[in-house]
């Protein structure tokens, strides 16, 4: 239970590289089904767009487990993650077609805290639209 | 219309323990994508020094919502058409993993405007059936237009 990435081996304003993540219509079914969040806004255009909503937009929390992905992706060991939090600044609009809409991650080491941890801010783009801030994560390095 | 404040400070009822699942953890790493093998696989799981498969980061999402009985109470005046997420945090005190039985105790910790938006936060205090925390969720959701 360790993460692959050494705590000598990161330095701060390190930037882990870029990864994109596809959310069609069906991930944001299957997420409702696994999560238990069954809000129409997120499967329902008509619903979506009764209640102002441009179309059906992802689940937050569908866009924060991206980021997570990126995370745990790079830590090595998920539970390597100590804290883990967001802000929900945009929308993740995901259209009724077959590309969806892209979700791109990235990230940087902000700062090497005590006893090997770091903190690593991410960055979650949408389209033109920057959909977390304030995403921060500390992370025990080995 | 405006979150009845007199909901701040409020906890509910201890959860029922929620019995994570190998079964659930795989399903959620399905949806959100993930195929590391941690999530899916004990051998897996164990060959990394885990006891049984973990749950990803969000993972907690799934049962720490307890705090949903409060949000429900037709006192507080929260309209669920307009609700969107606004902030999540997770404090992990150790990783989740197949096999834990865990409750969720949530508190309604603030309730303010935002513009034409109504901001609660509720903080979920998870431990396991004996008592070991586990982590401490903070979700905070908007009612678009509430404050209007």
């Amino acid at each position: 239970m360790a993460a692959t990435v050494r705590y000598d081996e990161v330095e701060q304003g390190q930037e882990i590289p870029a990864a994109d993540y596809q959310v069609r219509r069906a991930n944001l079914v299957m997420y409702a089904g696994a999560s238990g969040d069954f809000n129409p806004i997120h499967w329902n255009e008509r619903f979506a767009k009764a209640v102002g909503l441009p179309d059906v937009i992802a689940h937050g929390m569908y866009t924060m487990a991206q980021a997570g992905r990126f995370l745990t992706d790079w830590a090595g060991d998920p539970g390597a993650v100590v804290d883990y939090g967001v802000r929900f600044s945009s929308m993740v609009v995901v259209p009724d077609d077959d590309e969806g809409a892209t979700i791109t991650v990235s990230g940087v080491v902000e700062e090497k805290l005590d006893d090997k941890r770091v903190l690593v801010g991410l960055t979650a783009r949408s389209g033109d639209s920057r959909v977390l801030s304030r995403a921060r994560a500390v992370v025990q390095l080995s | 219309m405006a979150l009845n404040r007199d909901f701040v400070g409020r906890a509910s009822a201890p959860s029922p323990p929620y019995e994570v699942s190998r079964v659930k953890i795989k399903e959620f790493a399905a949806a959100i994508g993930d195929n590391n093998p941690v999530y899916r696989d004990r051998e897996a799981a164990q060959a990394a020094g885990h006891p049984d498969v973990i749950a990803p980061p969000t993972f907690p999402i799934v049962f720490s919502l307890s705090g949903g009985s409060i949000l429900a109470d037709p006192e507080l005046g929260l309209n669920f058409a307009m609700v969107v997420h606004g902030e999540q945090r997770f404090e992990y005190h150790r990783p989740i993993h197949a096999g834990d039985e865990l409750v969720s105790v949530s508190t309604v910790t603030d309730i303010r405007s935002v513009g034409r938006n109504e901001l609660i936060t509720v903080r979920s205090d998870v431990t396991t059936v004996d008592g070991e925390s586990v982590c401490t969720t903070y979700n905070t959701i908007v009612e678009r237009g509430g404050a209007s």
